[in-house]
C-alpha cells in the first residue's frame, strides 16, 4: 500500500526568485499523525499551497492518495483538494456571516464525494454536523449561532469538525492552536486527534511549538527537511 | 444555488453599504421610470389635447402659431378673420360642425374664449370625449354669462351665482378692465387635462357686447358710453372672429376643404390639420423630452458606477473570506460567479426597490400632479418600453458585476488557502 502522501525531490521557486523548496523526500501514512515544525521563513506557507494543490511544483513530485498532483489540470487539482484534505488555519477560519453549522457544512457544498461520506455515515450532511460539533464539545444551542459571536477556542473547534466533515484521508493544519491559551491547546488537540482518528484521517500539523510535538506519532523539521531552507531567526 | 445563499448572507453582513448602494440604485430607477413614465403621458395628454376636429382654421400666419393660439392658448394671432368668410366656411355642404373662437380678453391671466353653443356640442378631447358641464349650464341667451374651465373655478374659488370682471388683453396685470360688463358664472366644465381647463367661456355675442362701445382699442368715454343693459339690446352679431374649428362629414374630403380655405377668395385664410401641427410642435420639444430621459439614464449609470466601486472596494477586505472558502472547496470560477451574483442582487433589490418608490410616488402625488399640471400619471404595471429599461438595467449590472468577478478571480489564484493575518 503506497503512502498517502508522498513528496519526492520537490522543487518550487516564485518566479524570478531563489528556489524556495528543495525537499528530497517526505512521507506522511495513512491514519498518522505528524508533527512538521515549520518556523518563518521555512517555506511552511508555500508546501501547504503546494499540497494544497494551489501551486504547481516546478519540479519533482506530489503524490495524494497516489495520484500525482502535478498532472491534474488547476480545476481537478482543485477538486481533488477539496475531496481529500480538509484545512483548520491559525485563526479567523470561519466565515462569520454564516452560522456555525453552516460553517461546517461548507465542504459538502463543494465536494460530492464528502457530502455522499458524511450521509453514508451519519445519514445526512446536517447530522454530520451535529455529530462532529457535538464530539467536539459544542453544544447545539451554538449550532445555529453565527460563527463569531463564539469564542476563539470554539471557533477553532469549529474549524476542527468543518475540516473533518466527510472524512477526508488527510487533515492540515497550519498553527491551529497558536490563538489559545496552553489549557485549551492540549484540549483541542485530544478532541482533534480522537476525531481524526474516528473519520480516519491522517493529520499534518505545521506548528513552531516544540512542546506540542510529544504528542504525536512523529515530529519532523521543516528547515531540515527543505534544503533550500534559511537557517531560523536570520 | 447554494452560491446565491453565500453571496446573499455575505452581503447581509455588509449590510450598510449594501443598502446604501442598492438605496443609490433604487432612487436612479424610480428617477428614470418616473421621467419615462411623465414624458408618456404629457406626450399622450399633448397628443389627445384636441380630437374630433379635422380643421383648424385662421389668418394665415404659421400652422404651428395657429395651433399655439386657438388650442392652447398661447400667443396671439396676427389677424382676425371676418365672421362673413366664417359664415361662408360653414355653409359648405362638406362641413359639419363649425366651431368659432373669439379671443383676446383675459381674466386675471386666464384666457377669455368667446364661441358658441357649438363648442359644447362638438368639441373633443382626448379619445373622443365631449365637454361635461360639472355645475350649472352652458352660456344661454344673454351674453352677459360666462362659463368657467374646471381649474379656473378651483383656482379663483367661483361659484356658480358669482360676478366677474373681464379684463382687455392678455396680460396678468391689466390695465382695462371691463368693469361696466360683469358676466355671471352660469356653469363650470368638469376636468378635461387639457387647456379648457385655463379658459373662460363666453358667447360670441358676450365677446361683441364688451367691445361694442370700443373704438380704435380704447374704451369709450363719457356719452360714447354703452351700458351692460344698452348692449344688450342692441345687435351683437360679431364682425370678426381669431379663429374656427371645422367638422367635416367625411375625412376624405378633408384635404380638399383644406385646399379650398387656403385659397379662399375672401381674404387669406390658413387651414391645419390639427394631428400634424402637434406632431410638429411635439417634434420641437421632443428634444428636451430626449434630453432628460438621457440625464436619468445617466443617473442610473452613476448609481451602478457606485455599486462597482463599493464592490471594487470591499474586495480587498473579503480576501479572507476568498481564502476560507477556497480552503473548503470552492473553486475561483465559484468566487467569481458569488461577485456576479452579489452585483445582479444589489441591482435587482435596487430595480425592485425603484419600482416600489416609484408606485408609492404616483400613488402620492397622483392627485397633486393632475390638478396642478393636467397630467395623469396611472398606475398601472411597467409598458414594454420600461421592462425592456428595468432589464437592460440588470443586463448593465450583470456586466459590471464581471469587473470585480474577475478582480477576485485573479486575486483568489494568488492568494491561495492562505492569508497573512
Amino acid at each position: 500500500m503506497t503512502s498517502l502522501l508522498e513528496l519526492n525531490d520537490l522543487g518550487f521557486a516564485w518566479p524570478g526568485q531563489e528556489e524556495l523548496l528543495d525537499i528530497p523526500q517526505f512521507r506522511l501514512e495513512r491514519g498518522e499523525t505528524l508533527f512538521l515544525r515549520g518556523p518563518s521563513g521555512s517555506g511552511k506557507t508555500t508546501l501547504l499551497g503546494l499540497l494544497g494543490g494551489v501551486q504547481k511544483a516546478g519540479r519533482g513530485s506530489i503524490r495524494l492518495l497516489g495520484e500525482e498532483l502535478g498532472g491534474m489540470s488547476a480545476g481537478a487539482r482543485d477538486r481533488f483538494r477539496v475531496d481529500h484534505t480538509g484545512y483548520i488555519f491559525q485563526q479567523f477560519n470561519l466565515l462569520p456571516f454564516l452560522s456555525v453549522r453552516e460553517n461546517v457544512e461548507l465542504p459538502c457544498r463543494f465536494s460530492r464525494l464528502r457530502s455522499q461520506r458524511a450521509h453514508q455515515r451519519h445519514g445526512s450532511v446536517a447530522l454530520a454536523a451535529s455529530e462532529l460539533l457535538a464530539h467536539l464539545g459544542l453544544p447545539p444551542a451554538l449550532h445555529a449561532r453565527r460563527a463569531d459571536a463564539l469564542s476563539i477556542g470554539q471557533q477553532q473547534r469549529v474549524a476542527a469538525a468543518r475540516a473533518l466533515i466527510g472524512q477526508p484521508e488527510l487533515v492540515i493544519a497550519d498553527e491551529p492552536t497558536s490563538a489559545l491559551d496552553s489549557d485549551t491547546r492540549e484540549t483541542f488537540l485530544e478532541l482533534l486527534f480522537t476525531e481524526c482518528r474516528a473519520a480516519g484521517s491522517s493529520l499534518l500539523f505545521v506548528s513552531h511549538d516544540q512542546g506540542l510535538a510529544p504528542l504525536f506519532d512523529r515530529s519532523l523539521s521543516l528547515a531540515e527537511l527543505n534544503r533550500a531552507a534559511q537557517p531560523a531567526g536570520v | 444555488m447554494h452560491l446565491f445563499r453565500l453571496a446573499l448572507a455575505s452581503l447581509a453582513n455588509r449590510r450598510f453599504t449594501a443598502l446604501l448602494t442598492m438605496f443609490a440604485i433604487a432612487l436612479s430607477v424610480t428617477l428614470l421610470l418616473a421621467v419615462e413614465r411623465v414624458r408618456t403621458e404629457a406626450r399622450a395628454s399633448f397628443a389627445s389635447t384636441i380630437s374630433g376636429t379635422d380643421l383648424i382654421v385662421g389668418a394665415r400666419s404659421g400652422s404651428i402659431n395657429l395651433l399655439l393660439y386657438s388650442v392652447f392658448r398661447i400667443g396671439n394671432a396676427t389677424n382676425n378673420i371676418r365672421w362673413d368668410s366664417f359664415e361662408t366656411v360653414a355653409a359648405d355642404p362638406k362641413v359639419k360642425w363649425a366651431i368659432p373662437i373669439s379671443l383676446g380678453d383675459s381674466h386675471r391671466g386666464y384666457r377669455v374664449m368667446g364661441t358658441s353653443q357649438a363648442y359644447f356640442e362638438h368639441y373633443r378631447y382626448g379619445r373622443s370625449q365631449a365637454l361635461q358641464l360639472r355645475d350649472g349650464r352652458a352660456f344661454a341667451d344673454d351674453p352677459f354669462e360666462v362659463v368657467l374651465g374646471a381649474e379656473v373655478a378651483d383656482a379663483l374659488h367661483y361659484r356658480l351665482g358669482d360676478r366677474i370682471v373681464l379684463a382687455h388683453g392678455v396680460a396678468t396685470v391689466s390695465l382695462v378692465q371691463h368693469a361696466d360688463k360683469p358676466f355671471t358664472v352660469v356653469g363650470v366644465l368638469a376636468r378635461t387635462g387639457t387647456p379648457v381647463d385655463r379658459t373662460l367661456h363666453i358667447s360670441l355675442a358676450g365677446m361683441e357686447a364688451l367691445h361694442v362701445d370700443w373704438q380704435n382699442g380704447v374704451p369709450a368715454r363719457g356719452a360714447g358710453k354703452v351700458s351692460a343693459e344698452q348692449a344688450r339690446h342692441m345687435d351683437l352679431t360679431p364682425k370678426a372672429i381669431t379663429a374656427f374649428l371645422l367638422g367635416l362629414n367625411s375625412k376624405v374630403a378633408t384635404f380638399a376643404v383644406q385646399r379650398e380655405i387656403n385659397e379662399f377668395r375672401g381674404e387669406p385664410l390658413l387651414a391645419i390639420l390639427p394631428g400634424v401641427a402637434l406632431q410638429e410642435l411635439w417634434s420641437l420639444m421632443g428634444t428636451a423630452e430626449k434630453a432628460l430621459l438621457m440625464v436619468s439614464m445617466f443617473v442610473v449609470l452613476t448609481g451602478l458606477i457606485g455599486m462597482l466601486t463599493a464592490i471594487l472596494t470591499s474586495l480587498n477586505e473579503r480576501r479572507r473570506e476568498m481564502a476560507i472558502l477556497r480552503s473548503v472547496g470552492a473553486r475561483p470560477w465559484h468566487i467569481a460567479g458569488l461577485l456576479i451574483v452579489e452585483a445582479f442582487a444589489l441591482a435587482a433589490a435596487g430595480v425592485v426597490v425603484g419600482v416600489m418608490l416609484l408606485y408609492i410616488g404616483i400613488a402620492a402625488a397622483q392627485g397633486f400632479v393632475q390638478s396642478t399640471y393636467g397630467l395623469y400619471l396611472p398606475l398601472s404595471l411597467p409598458s414594454a418600453y420600461e421592462w425592456q429599461m428595468l432589464g437592460g438595467i440588470l443586463i448593465a449590472a450583470l456586466l459590471m458585476g464581471c469587473i470585480p468577478a474577475w478582480r477576485a478571480y485573479r486575486q483568489s489564484l494568488a492568494d491561495g488557502l492562505t492569508i497573512r493575518v
